[in-house]
């Protein structure tokens, strides 16, 4: 009696944890909070599959309690020699056909979404104008860092992907080094960035970033790229249709800027530097740079992906980017002054579509 | 080994166990020399969760970071696992069998000793200060990309290694199908033998395009070839290919065995035959063969396209089935029966809920669109450790305590036995299963490190923890073999008191012959029917004592390896230094020699007289 | 074993290549190796099929414009022929007729070393055009395959060789007879991977 008492207190505490496990991880990041349909059909995969399989282990470790419990030598005689049972046919036949019964359950809706999240055949459509139907984003995977390119809008920037909401976003996928994966768990799946082919692929963000603790979801490199792996993320923010027009526009008129009295000394520095020899300012363009194109530098939320987005990291940063993220292909600067990375710092923070 | 125990020097024994074919012996060196790697191994992992036990921890470097994972994942799968099991097959099969030795004992003695550099070559890499980093799967682009000679280390420690386990497989394949005693037919073989025999097969079809792909990618860094350049019309998707037809099937490679050890346990310690043997029979061959059929279920995430993910999704599914008829099977053994839980019974009866969760999450993973969501996340880091260390290392660590007698003449400590088990099995799923929802909040694998602020602090810092349970049961079975070894009480032919199969019909640790007399099989469990039958001396003899044929000891596998170990150093420093060229050249050339030398060289192998097994026979009085 | 036992025709066992144990194992353990080679060659030609006429842009060489099918077909009668002479010398090995087999083998590993040396050319022939191993993810795979066959005939020829000379002072015994045998599967096998090469390689390169 004592023991079984003890095993129901050893049972409810693996219950109580369970439930605590349970947690939904944050919203800006959570696979379990899906923020998109893509994410949402894959949320629902998971529950179905995790339904049967928990079926799987109930009735497992029901069968495997009594049997430890009932068949114990101690209760049975040290002499007790039990029936050298063969087998059962209508047992191994029950415990074959219900399995794949089972299997067949999950396997359906598995191919039905395999083709529904594999279907970009909408990509390349265009309307009566010739212009295109669909958002298609070029994404490019760097050693760290993620460039996004518009090609039907004439735009690039990095780093941060701005996305309109509910709708199809089409995205074609490269790696310019070494393989890398693309993933914004909180939206839908990943999907790898090869080196040889460009891999395509949709996902739909229904929920406005702004709301969010960083007002952005979080964007991870999913495969195995180098030391830096892990500070591969970016962040993505998504904003109603109407919205992201503006941005584009504001980004279309970048290569237009001029920099004020406050940052133009910063500009310069930029300029003289070999800085702008990899970093364009100007949205305007294509993909292909050498470094993070840096025309809404100042509307991101970290710098190199993961820093704080303040001057100070900032200019940690610029002069010695490879204390924090060992690996990368930006070069030292340590020839600036206090007061020119204090220049930089604000010309750079400044360059901003959305203020 | 004369039963009679003979003083003689170290440099005597060390030359005994350097020139070793008694597949005894061998199963002892490989338990030797994987246990070393799997402490190795061990290390490593404990590295890795110390760093990961706080977000932006720096105990190591970024750089460093994916050399210990990478060294971590290769150890523990090629130089810890599969030589731990190859030395309880090596062990164990041919007495199951009733076989003397195993069908090439020189062949097997080099398999070791290939394992055995192939191992140090790869962890040489660590004095060199250049170690692999791009993952025990060494994808093509990084791998390719990779400075400095870790890759190196790797595809060339693992074609050493790697050819030293085909041999293994072959050798055991042919064992099984030639050198069963009289009786023994496939359907009355031990388990653990059919286990062995598919996961020989499996390694006969499967290692070859590993060598392959090794080649290819040795080839690509050390001599001008384009297979993985994408810019020279090379492709990188091959590797992956090619990794990964042969890494399934070495997952089943590992289970298989495992799955073998504990339905052996299942059944001695129910006292009751294995449920449905012919269908457990049946399932490890199914499962043999759809494990060939799996392989990109590993890159949903590539871009194979909707159709290829279906097919591999609903195929992988498929293999459920046979897995859930062998749990079923398991369950139905011990329903029934006498239980007695003893430590390796304790590890069986651990394994079924552990390496459920570990199946299960293996058929979510193989829904394809839900694994683009989990694939290369924690969560998969979680299913992977739920099945090899839920399965395999389970399997071992059960192993261990199950065949200790049976190898070294003398039982582990019982009591620090539990205490082992339970340490590792609390410290396995504090460490494992947290990280399921690590994976579900969206932290990739192979991070070096994470940012505070995205909810996984506290998930990994149980992790951590977990792990630290891990090592200190591992620290306990060290402690426990050290005291078993000192204390040294002898054990007879069958100390669990229920042993059925033909191992335990022998003395502990059985005579360098074996079998005095070859016995003949009766049936399945054949010394469990002849204990019921009140045979005293636990088997039935197929023939009368006569001249026993064994084969020659030879230094010759030895010295062959040595040349590898020297011609990969050869090829590695070929670019490097002028020297490099002539280096590999000379390795190959010794080798070559050696292995000529072999061939020219008769080995007749010499006889036992019947007069001394006789007299070793009225020893024991009259029992084999 | 009794390496000196003497036997005649008559009582020469019907299979010395499996009449002891050991030989039995060797048997058995050749043809899975053999299997396990197989799984190796599929490896390689799925290699280079994925390759076939893959390089950097602006890349010149095709299978059309390389090969040359007369040398290839002089290649392989060689070594067809050279499969059918160790057939004949393993008619002899079951007849023990030692001299006889010795002398079959000899010629069949004359054939293969003409085979070798054709091969050895060619290879020259395309590296003199710019068709070296670094030149492309063609040429790397195509080397590669073909080459690895290469080289197992030069390992069987250094094999036969020694066997030849080893045991040429003492004629047929249950311990060599597996030996040449297993030589001689060995040489089959090659054979059959050597028809494929002609045809994936060779055939359907210059006409599919």
């Amino acid at each position: 009696m004592m023991k079984g008492l003890k095993k129901w207190r050893l049972f409810s505490l693996l219950a109580a944890l369970t439930v605590f496990l349970a947690g939904c991880g944050q919203e800006e990041l959570s696979t379990l909070l899906p923020a998109g349909q893509v994410g949402q059909d894959q949320f629902n995969l998971l529950m179905l599959s995790s339904a049967i399989m928990l079926l799987v282990i109930i009735v497992v470790v029901i069968i495997y309690v009594i049997a430890i419990v009932r068949f114990r030598r101690s209760k049975l005689g040290e002499e007790h020699i039990p029936e050298q049972v063969e087998g059962s046919h209508t047992l191994e036949l029950v415990w074959t056909i219900i399995p794949i019964l089972l299997i067949l359950l999950l396997a359906v809706p598995t191919v039905y979404y395999t083709y529904k999240l594999g279907d970009v055949a909408a990509m390349g459509s265009v309307d009566e104008d010739g212009n295109a139907e669909n958002l298609v984003v070029d994404v490019t995977a760097k050693l760290y860092w993620w460039e996004f390119e518009y090609p039907d809008l004439g735009i690039v920037t990095a780093q941060e992907l701005v996305v309109p909401m509910d709708e199809k976003v089409y995205f074609n996928l490269l790696a310019a080094d070494v393989k890398h994966s693309f993933w914004i768990p909180a939206v839908g799946g990943k999907l790898d960035t090869n080196v040889e082919n460009v891999n395509k692929f949709y996902l739909t963000f229904e929920k406005d970033s702004q709301n969010l603790k960083d007002g952005v979801f979080y964007g991870k490199c999913a495969e195995l790229c180098g030391p830096s792996h892990a500070l591969m993320d970016f962040k993505v923010k998504t904003m109603p249709r109407a919205d992201f027009d503006k941005w584009v526009i504001a980004m279309q008129a970048t290569d237009k800027r001029v920099a004020d009295a406050a940052t133009s000394q910063g500009e310069q520095l930029f300029q003289q530097s070999s800085c702008i020899g990899c970093h364009a300012t100007s949205a305007v363009g294509e993909t292909g740079a050498q470094g993070p194109n840096l025309a809404s530098f100042g509307d991101r939320n970290r710098v190199a992906g993961f820093m704080d987005h303040d001057k100070e990291s900032l200019k940690e940063w610029i002069v010695d980017p490879q204390k924090y993220k060992p690996g990368n292909k930006m070069p030292a600067s340590t020839h600036f002054t206090d007061q020119e990375l204090d220049a930089l710092a604000e010309y750079l923070m400044g360059l901003s579509v959305e203020k | 080994m004369s039963s009679v125990a003979q003083k003689r020097g170290f440099g005597a024994t060390l030359w005994d166990w350097m020139t070793t074919v008694d597949h005894k012996k061998i199963g002892i060196l490989y338990l030797l020399g994987g246990g070393f790697f799997f402490v190795m191994g061990g290390i490593e992992a404990m590295i890795i969760r110390i760093q990961l036990l706080k977000p932006n921890n720096d105990f190591v470097s970024a750089g460093l970071f994916n050399e210990i994972i990478t060294m971590h994942g290769t150890t523990m799968i090629f130089l810890a696992a599969m030589p731990i099991l190859f030395g309880f097959m090596n062990a164990i099969m041919p007495l199951q069998i009733g076989a003397r030795d195993v069908a090439f004992p020189f062949l097997n003695s080099l398999g070791f000793w290939m394992f055995f550099f192939g191992g140090v070559f790869l962890n040489v890499s660590w004095l060199f200060g250049q170690v692999p980093d791009a993952g025990w799967t060494s994808y093509a682009s990084l791998s390719i990309a990779s400075e400095g000679h870790g890759i190196d280390f790797y595809a060339i420690g693992l074609q050493i290694a790697g050819g030293g386990t085909l041999m293994g497989g072959i050798n055991f394949l042919v064992t099984i199908i030639n050198m069963r005693a009289p009786g023994m037919t496939y359907m009355r073989m031990p388990l653990f033998t059919w286990t062995t025999f598919v996961a020989s097969a499996m390694i006969l079809f499967a290692f070859p395009p590993l060598t392959i792909g090794l080649f290819f990618l040795t080839f690509d860094r050390m001599f001008g070839g384009n297979f993985f350049d994408h810019t020279m019309g090379g492709n990188t998707i091959i590797w992956e290919h090619i990794f990964w037809i042969f890494g399934h099937p070495e997952v089943y490679i590992l289970i298989l065995p495992a799955f073998g050890i504990f339905s052996e346990i299942f059944s001695i310690f129910s006292r009751k035959r294995l449920f449905g043997y012919s269908s457990m029979v049946f399932a490890t061959v199914l499962i043999g063969f759809l494990g060939f059929m799996v392989w990109a279920h590993h890159m949903f995430t590539v871009g194979l396209g909707p159709t290829a993910n279906a097919i591999f999704a609903v195929a992988t599914m498929a293999i459920a089935v046979p897995t859930g008829v062998k749990i079923f099977n398991w369950l139905l053994t011990i329903w029934g029966g006498s239980i007695t839980v003893t430590t390796p019974m304790l590890y069986a009866l651990g394994f079924i809920p552990s390496f459920v969760m570990g199946g299960v999450t293996g058929v979510m993973q193989g829904a394809a669109p839900l694994d683009y969501q989990l694939h290369d996340s924690y969560f998969i880091v979680a299913h992977f450790h739920y099945v090899i260390v839920g399965g395999v290392v389970l399997a071992i660590l059960a192993a261990v305590h199950l065949w200790w007698p049976k190898m070294f003449g003398t039982m582990l400590d019982e009591k620090l036995g539990k205490v082992t088990f339970w340490f590792f099995f609390i410290g396995f799923h504090m460490t494992f299963l947290i990280q399921h929802w690590l994976g579900f909040w969206g932290m990739p694998r192979r991070v070096w490190t994470y940012m505070d602020g995205q909810g996984w602090n506290s998930a990994n810092l149980i992790s951590s923890v977990g792990a630290l349970f891990m090592a200190i049961g591992v620290i306990v079975l060290v402690l426990n073999i050290i005291k078993t070894s000192v204390k040294n009480e002898r054990v007879g032919n069958d100390p669990w008191g229920d042993g059925r199969t033909l191992e335990w019909a022998i003395s502990s640790p059985p005579p360098f012959y074996n079998f005095a007399q070859t016995p003949l099989v009766r049936g399945l469990d054949t010394f469990w029917i002849e204990k019921q039958e009140g045979n005293a001396s636990g088997l039935t003899p197929a023939e009368p004592v006569m001249d026993i044929h064994m084969p020659h000891g030879s230094i010759i596998p030895f010295f062959m390896t040595v040349g590898m170990f020297i011609a990969g150093f050869g090829a590695m420093f070929r670019l490097d230094y002028s020297w490099g060229l002539p280096l590999l050249i000379f390795g190959l050339l010794w080798t070559f020699i050696a292995m000529s030398l072999r061939s020219v060289k008769d080995d007749l192998g010499y006889y036992v007289k019947k007069e001394d097994i006789l007299k070793d026979l009225k020893r024991k009085g009259g029992q084999n | 074993m009794d390496l000196n036992k003497k036997f005649t025709p008559e009582t020469w066992p019907e299979n010395p290549e499996k009449a002891t144990l050991e030989a039995k194992n060797k048997f058995v353990g050749f043809w899975l190796f053999l299997g396990g080679e197989t799984v190796l060659f599929a490896t390689l030609f799925a290699t280079y099929l994925a390759l076939k006429n893959k390089g950097p842009s602006g890349f010149e060489f095709t299978t059309q414009g390389l090969f040359e099918l007369p040398l290839v077909l002089v290649m392989t009668m060689l070594l067809l022929t050279s499969s059918l002479t160790s057939v004949y010398a393993m008619y002899h090995l079951k007849n023990y007729d030692f001299k006889k087999m010795q002398l079959w083998l000899a010629i069949t590993a004359l054939l293969g070393l003409g085979f070798l040396m054709l091969e050895v050319y060619e290879f020259v022939h395309y590296v003199s055009l710019g068709f070296t191993y670094d030149n492309s993810a063609f040429s790397s795979s195509f080397y590669t395959l073909v080459g690895t066959h290469g080289f197992h005939v030069a390992i069987g020829l250094v094999w036969i060789t020694l066997l030849i000379f080893r045991n040429a002072k003492r004629g047929l015994n249950l311990y060599n007879a597996p030996k040449y045998y297993t030589f001689s599967l060995y040489w089959h096998f090659i054979d059959v991977v050597w028809v494929f090469i002609f045809t994936v390689v060779y055939l359907m390169g210059v006409i599919g």
